[in-house]
């Protein structure tokens, strides 16, 4: 601070040694470039997926190359839920708090069919699809997904991420609760009478919050 | 047979175990504990039948405490190892539900099955055998959680696979839709309003209650970490 060499303005001088340490860019930029290659996962195992997940996250396909090898087994500290598995029912609230529980920004990861749909177990006790209880970023389809597919998951996630307009927009991470005085609030009998069947099942409904 | 004790070595005329083959679907060797069981509690064992070399015998459901104590006490039985406790849903109109409990003697290598069948006009009831084998206790849970089956005498009758709230019935009952008794959205919005740490009870999270049953090391442990504050 004032002790810096006047430069010399009458030509224009290149000069690394004397610019290292200096880039220059958007804020956006880099602030996205960071997180995108730092992302921590929250891992939510549950069943085989989350076997190909350690796989993903083992030497030989090494999950430290995208930033990402530090687990984040306490959600306050992680940046993505990657829910590996079918969830029951009674997990059903447990992965909704896990997700709230969460910093934002935060991802979500879907990783293999039964965390997508369901899977094959259309039946009392699995829940019809993580978006049901959270909002997801990326499906992974699969049964299980080899690592590969998980890593191609979590690098359309880090170009979801790089395209983000973070900083100009902070509203997109506000929380939305349902509020029924709203005008566009619509109950979910009235989705249900609205939309047809979805998923594998005919029982499916699209209003499950 | 001979007994061998847990930890034991073998005696030196010990035939080494052998895979066995060709075993018959229906007959064979009986389990010898089912005379035993009928020379100790006669009409109450009603038939037994040997399936793929296992032995099953039917028995009174009234009586199944009493059976199940003797067989594990008696010092020629020795029944030391409760497997498993389940229910069978049959479509029987006569005998639709039936209890199953499988026993094994470790010191006589000797596995018995017993079943009981349970009146469909009466209550769903059986005698817990929680006191006689304490690791009955989620077993019996299970099977009411499953099939709807209380256990008189059991300490802690609470659902156990599904949460405490659930509201739609006994899922491996036979009238039991596949898919739930609810749609999709009430079984979510149901499960999302449920606690989740409901499902435990204050002898589950409390050390305190349980520790003189804890061993030695992890009281030690336990008393010098409260130390420390």
């Amino acid at each position: 601070m004032g002790l810096t060499p006047a430069i010399s303005t009458s030509r224009v001088a290149y000069d690394p040694p004397a610019q290292e340490g200096w880039v220059t860019t958007r804020l956006e930029f880099l602030v996205n470039w960071g997180r995108a290659n730092s992302l921590w996962p929250m891992p939510f195992g549950t069943a085989c997926c989350a076997i190909e997940f350690m796989a993903t996250a083992a030497s030989r396909f090494d999950l430290a190359r995208f930033g990402m090898e530090r687990m984040s087994f306490s959600p306050r500290q992680a940046d993505v839920l990657i829910c590996a598995g079918r969830v029951p029912f009674k997990l059903a609230p447990v992965i909704r708090r896990i997700y709230e529980q969460m910093p934002q920004p935060k991802w979500v990861i879907s990783m293999g069919a039964c965390a997508s749909s369901g899977g094959m177990f259309d039946n009392y006790a699995v829940v019809q699809g993580i978006d049901t209880i959270i909002p997801v970023d990326v499906y992974v389809p699969g049964c299980p997904p080899r690592p590969e597919a998980l890593i191609y998951g979590i690098m359309m996630l880090q170009d979801k991420v790089r395209q983000q307009r973070s900083l100009s927009n902070d509203a997109q991470y506000d929380e939305m609760a349902i509020d029924p005085t709203s005008r566009l609030y619509i109950p979910a009998s009235r989705i249900d009478e609205l939309s047809e069947p979805f998923g594998n099942s005919v029982h499916q409904t699209r209003s499950a919050p | 047979m001979s007994v061998v004790l847990p930890g034991a070595a073998l005696p030196s005329d010990t035939p080494d175990p052998v895979t066995p083959r060709s075993l018959p679907h229906r007959g064979g060797e009986v389990n010898p504990s089912v005379d035993a069981l009928r020379a100790q509690f006669g009409s109450a064992v009603q038939r037994h039948e040997v399936t793929w070399g296992e032995t099953c015998a039917w028995v009174d459901a009234a009586r199944i405490r009493e059976i199940v104590l003797w067989l594990r006490d008696d010092p020629s039985q020795q029944y030391d190892y409760l497997v498993d406790i389940t229910a069978v849903e049959h479509r029987d109109a006569v005998a639709p539900l039936e209890m199953v409990w499988h026993l094994r003697s470790l010191p006589y290598r000797r596995f018995l099955r017993l079943k009981s069948a349970l009146d469909p006009a009466a209550e769903l009831e059986v005698a817990s055998i929680e006191p006689v084998y304490k690791c009955a206790n989620w077993l019996e849970r299970e099977v009411f959680d499953m099939f709807g089956i209380t256990f008189t005498g059991h300490s802690d009758l609470r659902r156990i696979l599904m949460w405490e709230s659930y509201a739609e019935g006994f899922p491996l009952r036979k009238d039991f839709p596949l898919r739930g008794r609810f749609s999709r959205s009430e079984q979510l919005s149901r499960a999302l309003s449920a606690n989740p740490e409901a499902p435990y009870s204050m002898e589950e999270l409390s050390v305190v209650d349980a520790f003189h049953e804890l061993p030695a090391d992890m009281r030690e442990r336990l008393l010098r970490e409260q130390g420390q504050g």
